[in-house]
């Protein structure tokens, strides 16, 4: 029997103490340690409940676990085989509990191929990838296929760039082995910086070895015998389980001199980034691995002609990397049919924000946004309405309820005004504004710009004092032909592709909420009640019974009244924190 | 550890190495296994069935059987502790009582491998609720 107990960062945050310890300690009191194996893997997914604990062989998928939970399982589940009732996961909808995770609408529309060992392999122990057939793409392409074969499955898998833009794979790959040079290198992008975006995160935290592996079959197919691994210093667990699967594979001989007694060489460094989202972009990337300022540089020259240290190079994600192995293995034929023509294969995402279901999912390209978040998802949390969801991060764009049954692929997204980006999935409701939504991103963008070229450094900024000034009512309707105006110029003028897409949120927004902006401009009025300037408490005189309840909760003592008298808010002083509203119990309070 | 030189190292590595991890893939469609049951309640676990259980997991293990072993709960004939289940993909389950490891050894042998019954099967006394509907 095995314990698999989930060791990603997500689940980590959310126990209070080491659960696989308490595991471990709880199967020696009973003595069933050398039967039973606990198993720390990677991500599951289902991050919402997590931590998750899954029992197998039987299936039973355990969620919200924490370390004096563990007794109960082993006397329950492993000594006596009765499933523990309250740590099973309870399907919302039909208020029933279950067990086998297989039947989860969470998991039941997923194909996992780039997660196809995160929450089923121990990271750390490379002789379970191995179990998994790991690294026998990379003997295969070694012993049999040759570079020009393996760049060729890599063009006909249809394999694109799971980054952001999209770029076929294995093109990239040609064009490195075609350019002629001393030294080639390998990079893999793991500067994952989208607000609420952790694909990258996850899978190097649950199967480092499937990106080494890749990372060396790309080596071999451009003639590289060096890969750096760009990735974020914050991210410290991936670092830590990646160092460790690159000592075992240099161990095993499947990386460093002589890799599987082929003659040819590949190492693997790390290069850490300080967490700049403009380094995501791979020539900013490169600099930033060079030592010199994370500023992106105009293309071309392509890496692929003249990359880290001017010498061809190929930027490659972390989840484009999780891919190959699987490629080369199954065949580019198999890969092919998954998803839909332009778009193959599957698509990792982060979905977060108002969804029942947080977490990390894999689905194949051409799914639709509706069965993302209403099957995968569960819906929108407490039953509200759908209102937006915001792809792509802050390059990205909202789409709304017309566009749910869109499949969603590269090509279908930028038409529809977003763009695929690293697979961050951000879920809005009713509550939320999209102007205040707008604002957030381009906050993000103005701290996250380099300052290298004049539209992206004071274009952005300007947009945001204009958002700025409508979400605290003092917008005027020129502002609007300003925003729009301002937007075009930054796209078309922008030096890389942060600026050239940072009012890709305001664009998206402005074309599909128009009318609440013009509310914010003309009306003074957030319908959604987020910015606080537009609007005000009122007490509905009915309704007040003179229960003192909300003057004695208000932080800055702006509500007077008797008791028993209807009371009133002092506009003047009220600093609209709301807990008036929460507080009382007979609706006496409303925005206006 | 001895460096790995070719593909076929690999190859043969990965099926020593996968009946460590099968139950994993197993657990994603348990119905396609062998899939055995050893009663653990109190009166299973009296009687010896946690040595039945070590027996088959370390015994399945060995002679790489493809084989889920699970524990369940009290089957209701604790006159013949300790009870295994086999359940052979497609065949109506069987119920063994008073199994020794010498029986489970025999059970492992003949029912699992070849399919042929043993002796010592309790009679079915009862229907479960999917047969009932």
């Amino acid at each position: 029997m095995h314990l698999l107990v989930c060791g990603g960062s997500g689940c980590h945050a959310s126990a209070n103490g080491d659960i696989a310890k308490a595991l471990n300690e709880a199967l020696q009191l009973s003595g069933l340690n050398d039967e039973i194996q606990v198993v720390t893997t990677g991500c599951f997914g289902f991050c919402e409940k997590g931590p998750i604990v899954k029992v197998l062989p039987d299936n039973t998928f355990y969620v919200e676990v924490q370390p004096e939970d563990a007794e109960i399982i082993v006397q329950e589940h492993i000594i006596k085989g009765r499933k523990v009732e309250k740590l099973l996961y309870k399907d919302p909808e039909k208020d029933e509990k279950i067990s086998d995770s297989a039947k989860m609408d969470f998991y039941k529309k997923q194909i996992r191929i780039a997660l196809r060992n995160c929450g089923v392999i121990n990271p750390e122990n490379i002789d379970e990838y191995i179990a998994r057939e790991g690294y026998q793409a990379l003997g295969k392409v070694l012993g049999e296929l040759g570079d020009q074969k393996t760049i060729e499955t890599m063009k006909q898998s249809g394999l694109r760039g799971r980054g952001g833009g999209g770029f076929p794979t294995g093109l990239k790959w040609q064009f490195a082995n075609t350019n002629q040079s001393d030294e080639k290198y390998v990079v893999c992008n793991a500067d994952e910086g989208d607000p609420g975006a952790f694909m990258d995160r996850s899978i190097l935290e649950g199967d480092p070895h499937s990106v080494i592996e890749a990372m060396t079959i790309n080596g071999y197919a451009i003639g590289a015998n060096l890969g750096l691994v760009y990735i974020r210093a914050e991210y410290p667990l991936a670092i830590k389980r990646l160092k460790k699967a690159l000592e075992q594979a240099k161990e095993y001989g499947l990386l460093g001199k002589d890799v599987m007694g082929s003659g040819f060489d590949f190492d693997i460094q790390l290069r850490y980034g300080a967490g700049a989202f403009v380094c995501g972009e791979e020539t900013a990337l490169i600099h930033s691995m060079e030592g010199q300022r994370g500023e992106p540089t105009v293309k071309p020259p392509y890496p692929a002609e003249s990359g880290f240290r001017g010498k061809p190079t190929n930027v490659n994600n972390v989840e484009t990397f999780a891919n190959i192995p699987v490629i080369i293995n199954k065949g580019a034929d198999w890969f092919a049919k998954i998803g839909n023509k332009k778009s193959t294969g599957t698509k990792v995402f982060a979905l977060a924000g108002k969804v029942n279901n947080v977490g990390l999912i894999e689905v194949p390209m051409g799914t639709t946004l509706r069965e993302v978040i209403f099957d995968i998802g569960g819906g929108i949390k407490d039953g509200k309405k759908f209102k937006a969801v915001q792809t792509g991060g802050p390059s990205g764009g909202c789409l709304t309820e017309k566009h749910l049954d869109t499949p969603i692929d590269y090509d279908n997204l930028i038409e529809a005004g977003s763009m695929m980006g690293s697979g961050g999935m951000i879920v809005m409701d009713e509550d939320d504004c999209m102007v205040s939504v707008a604002k957030f991103y381009l906050d993000f963008t103005v701290e996250e710009s380099c300052g290298k070229c004049t539209p992206c450094r004071v274009g952005n900024k300007r947009l945001y004092e204009i958002l700025h000034k409508i979400t605290e009512g003092k917008g005027e309707p020129e502002d609007l032909d300003k925003l729009r105006n301002l937007s075009s110029v930054i796209k078309e003028t922008s030096l890389c592709g942060l600026g050239q897409t940072s009012p890709n949120p305001v664009v998206s927004t402005m074309e599909n909420f128009w009318e609440e902006y013009e509310q914010h401009v003309k009306e003074k009025k957030c319908a959604a009640g987020s910015c606080k300037n537009l609007m005000s408490y009122h007490i509905i005189e009915e309704n007040c019974v003179g229960c003192t309840a909300c003057a004695r909760k208000c932080p800055v003592n702006c509500i007077s009244g008797e008791k028993k008298q209807v009371h009133k808010i002092d506009q003047e002083l009220c600093i609209k924190c709301g807990n008036c509203m929460d507080v009382c119990k007979f609706n006496a309070v409303e925005i206006i | 550890m001895a460096k790995i030189k070719s593909l076929d190292d690999l190859k043969k590595m990965q099926s020593d190495l996968q009946s460590k991890i099968n139950i994993r893939e197993q657990g994603e469609n348990p119905e396609s296994h062998v899939q055995i049951k050893v009663a653990m309640a109190t009166c299973g676990i009296a009687s010896g069935a946690k040595e039945i259980m070590d027996f088959l997991i370390n015994a399945t293990g060995k002679r790489n059987l493809d084989v889920v072993v699970t524990q369940t709960g009290c089957m209701g004939y604790c006159h013949s502790e300790p009870t295994i289940e086999v359940n052979r993909p497609g065949e109506d389950p069987v119920i063994y009582g008073d199994v020794d490891v010498k029986k489970a050894d025999e059970i492992l042998e003949k029912h699992v491998k070849r399919g042929e019954l043993v002796d010592g099967i309790i009679p079915v006394t009862h229907k479960t609720i999917d047969e009932t509907k």
